[in-house]
């Protein structure tokens, strides 16, 4: 359900973003400098280039792949893991390049691979076998193995001259030369990840979120988190190059993190994310394109990090700001309420002798200025819950004339609703669960807005229609509210 | 023989190696002391990998005040760091108990956007900044000694950067050593110390602020990922050998000795970054701590072990 709505929402995001800057320049003549970024863009969309074909979807394979690692990484609270990985395997590709003495892309995935399993053993063992606690193992393992990467890298710098300058894109990662041999490790690592995922999904759920039911019905456990790592350890290695040691946990994480916000169900937030590392992916590597100097590591990070912003902030359910405007809104409704009920005690108070009542009652039994009742009040008459006139009564004084409020029939229709509710509530929680009658009040003070019809009716069965609450005061009944109920009626 | 004779004595060969290489130990060993102070708490709260966070964090903040000031300066990068650091401590915060994210997630989320942020920024600004981002990442601690001279009354004092490194020094061991009681009952004991009144989430935002300033103070020396290992390593290389947390942090110092003369000197012999050597002096002193340690090493669990041959679990038969 949740993912058109965002590709909807990302897509006109983007034409707004497109339509505006091209609004802004419409009528001025284009500068040089945007005349190479548009024929850049033009370029990259095109897609003629072989060259720029192969990166493109390098990235897009590359973003596909990490956002469904990082599905199961974030949900398995293993998002640091994937950081200390990430930083492991940089002994492995300077080994691997020197044993080799070239760029030799297998050599050096090789490598990679054999010291990020290395990392994950140690930190399990230091984890498991000694008192030190797993964050500090993966500290250690993380700082440990990036000291001797760094060390082993000089060494080889140094010993055959600049030769593995390009090791350091390692760090950061680099879209240059990418070519078609580069894409391999890719694909492979993502044949690997999907067939995974599609062949042990039901296993690899009940050992992500129940462990120990999982080992009850037999699976292997251990088995399952191994090879999950290893996948993990295959996905970084493969993306190593495009984005780098230090940022690849962005792009694990990230995508996976947004599609949490949205979704709770494990196949959705695994599509999601895939799909959200492949457009952030995608879009990093455009602007990169488009702009000089731009790494295209950290662009491809701010892109998945801005889609995450505008879903936090903006998603139609979840996002921040449809949450406050929803709470406002029940706030206004709760407080109207409460300023019913408590016109609904007022005219208790007369004993129901008055139809309309002074401005003053309700103050003092609001507890309120008279600014913030006035303010109450319009809320009330703007929703056509009560009238209002300035008494000119008999009684003459020197005081300012008094406002006199009357409640309408559907104003006084939701007041005894909600007297009703609460009395209810508080008689339900001194019969059926013993609460003393002086404990109730605040738990009826919350319950009475949001309970159901239907609730209120099956209380009403349960308690056997009662008229009377705990504090002796009356319940109005359905009838009563729906026949017009009067002050005829109630007068004792 | 000749080459131990050369390891040993190398970095001390000549006066001008000796002036020299003096002053990368007072900055290595000045650094390793303040890291591990603050990361002695910081592992305690099993919050190790937040260093590791704020320490990448700081980058836009650090690229910013460069950006503003145009100077490599130190205090103006302080000042941007340390926002860009408490920024990233916060949104860390916000996110783990606002939403639906894992603290986890939330911190691998956050520190990558600000590190992110600050490579585009040094990439957009490439032609005016000198600002090497491998250099941030391992540090230059070698080149401590080109810093300016600090000059007081118009008498040298000495270097500068040492200077700064020695104050944040004093003032860390001096807020542990005034806060000791406080950091004590919050590290081992959260209730006790709410029951207690102290002010639980100012003295964790307290620790963060120490985090962050140390941090900045030796990014510049040590790098963004070594600072870690100069946190994490002695805390818990000494938590084998000392159970006592003072009998801890008073021999972090000793350590930290160890630790950068073992970086100066490996790293003289070997041609490695110095930085990198520190992190891998640590590493082979933690090693044989965690081996051989009376308090829970590993050999001393294994003949634990053959000792008193563990009770059968009975729930398995």
């Amino acid at each position: 359900m949740s993912l058109p709505r965002i590709n909807f929402s990302l897509l006109g995001l983007l034409s707004f973003g497109l339509i505006s800057s091209s609004m802004l320049h419409a009528n001025q003549p284009l500068t040089a400098n945007e005349e190479a970024v548009l024929g850049k863009a033009l370029v990259f969309l095109s897609f003629q280039d072989p060259s720029l074909r192969v990166m493109v979807l390098g990235v897009l394979l590359m973003g596909l792949n990490c956002g469904l690692m990082g599905g199961y990484i974030v949900t398995r609270r293993l998002s640091m893991f994937g950081d200390t990985l990430s930083h492991a395997v940089l002994p492995g590709i300077a080994v691997g390049y020197s044993l080799t003495q070239s760029k030799n892309n297998w050599a050096l995935m090789l490598g990679a691979t054999f010291s990020g399993f290395a990392g994950v053993w140690f930190i399990s063992f230091l984890s498991r076998h000694t008192k030190i606690k797993t964050d500090s193992a993966m500290a250690i393992v993380l700082s440990g193995f990036y000291a001797l990467g760094i060390c082993l890298i000089a060494y080889l710098q140094k010993s055959d001259g600049g030769g593995v300058a390009n090791l350091e894109n390692y760090l950061f990662g680099s879209i240059v030369g990418f070519s078609q041999g580069d894409l391999l490790p890719i694909v492979c690592s993502l044949i690997l990840v999907l067939g995974t995922f599609v062949l042990f999904s039901k296993e690899l759920l009940a050992t992500g979120f129940d462990p120990s039911f999982a080992r009850s019905i037999g699976l292997p456990v251990g088995l399952l988190e191994f090879s999950l790592s290893a996948l993990l350890t295959f996905c970084i290695v493969s993306s190593l190059q495009i984005i780098g040691v230090v940022l690849v946990s962005a792009l694990l994480i990230i995508p996976a993190a947004t599609a949490a916000l949205i979704t709770i169900r494990m196949d959705k937030l695994l599509l999601l994310s895939g799909v959200l590392g492949a457009v952030s992916g995608f879009t990093g590597c455009f602007i990169s394109f488009l702009k000089n100097g731009l790494p295209v590591g950290p662009v491809i990070t701010l892109c998945s990090a801005s889609i995450f912003l505008t879903i936090l902030w903006l998603h139609p359910s979840q996002g921040r700001v449809c949450l406050w405007a929803r709470s406002f809104k029940r706030n206004q409704k709760i407080r109207l309420e409460n300023t019913l009920k408590a016109c609904y005690q007022v005219l208790e108070e007369l004993s129901f002798l008055e139809e309309s009542f002074p401005q003053s009652l309700l103050g003092k039994r609001r507890g309120k200025s008279s600014g913030e009742i006035e303010r109450e009040i319009d809320a009330l008459v703007r929703h056509g819950y009560a009238t209002r006139v300035l008494s000119v009564g008999q009684k003459q004084s020197d005081l300012p004339p008094e406002t006199m409020i009357t409640l309408t029939p559907s104003g006084w229709e939701l007041a005894c609703k909600m007297i009703r509710n609460h009395r209810l509530w508080e008689l339900y929680l001194t019969q059926e669960a013993s609460y003393a009658a002086d404990h109730v009040h605040d738990d009826a003070e919350k319950i009475e807005h949001i309970i159901g019809e239907k609730t209120i009716r099956q209380l009403e069965r349960i308690l056997s229609n009662p008229r009377l609450d705990p504090h002796g005061k009356l319940i109005p009944s359905q009838l009563d509210i729906e026949s017009g109920w009067t002050r005829e009626h109630s007068s004792p | 023989m000749s080459s131990i004779i050369t390891f040993l004595t190398g970095p001390w060969a000549t006066p001008e190696l000796i002036s020299w290489n003096f002053q990368i130990l007072v900055m290595g060993f000045l650094v390793c002391i303040s890291c591990a102070l603050v990361g002695t708490f910081v592992s305690l709260r099993r919050m190790s990998l937040l260093g590791d966070a704020i320490s990448h964090g700081i980058l836009p903040g650090i690229v910013l005040a460069y950006l503003f000031t145009g100077s490599l300066s130190l205090f103006p990068m302080w000042i941007g760091a340390a926002l860009a650091g408490i920024a990233c401590g916060v949104s860390i915060q916000w996110l783990h108990t606002k939403t639906r994210l894992r603290e986890d997630a939330a911190m691998g989320l956050t520190f990558t956007t600000f590190f992110a942020l600050g490579m585009v920024l040094l990439g957009l600004n490439a032609e005016n900044i000198h600002l090497d981002v491998a250099c941030i990442l391992y540090g230059e601690i070698g080149l401590i000694p080109l810093e300016t001279d600090w000059y007081l009354f118009g008498k040298n004092l000495g270097n500068q950067a040492i200077w700064s490194m020695g104050f944040i020094c004093i003032f860390t061991q001096l807020a542990t050593f005034f806060f000791y009681k406080i950091l004590l009952v919050t590290s081992f004991d959260l209730s006790l110390a709410k029951s207690l009144g102290i002010p639980v989430n100012w003295v964790q935002y307290g620790l963060m602020f120490f985090l962050a300033l140390v941090v900045v103070a030796s990014f510049e020396s040590v790098g963004v990922i070594m600072v870690l290992a100069m946190m994490i390593l002695p805390p818990v290389s000494l938590s084998f050998l000392f159970t006592r947390l003072p009998c801890i942090l008073w021999s972090c110092i000793a350590l930290s000795i160890f630790y950068s003369l073992g970086g100066i000197h490996l790293a003289y012999a070997m041609d490695f970054p110095i930085s990198a050597s520190i992190a891998l002096t640590a590493v082979f002193i933690f090693l044989p701590c965690c081996l051989l340690g009376s308090k829970g090493g590993l050999l001393i669990g294994l003949f634990d072990l053959v000792k008193k041959p563990q009770i059968e679990d009975c729930s398995t038969k």
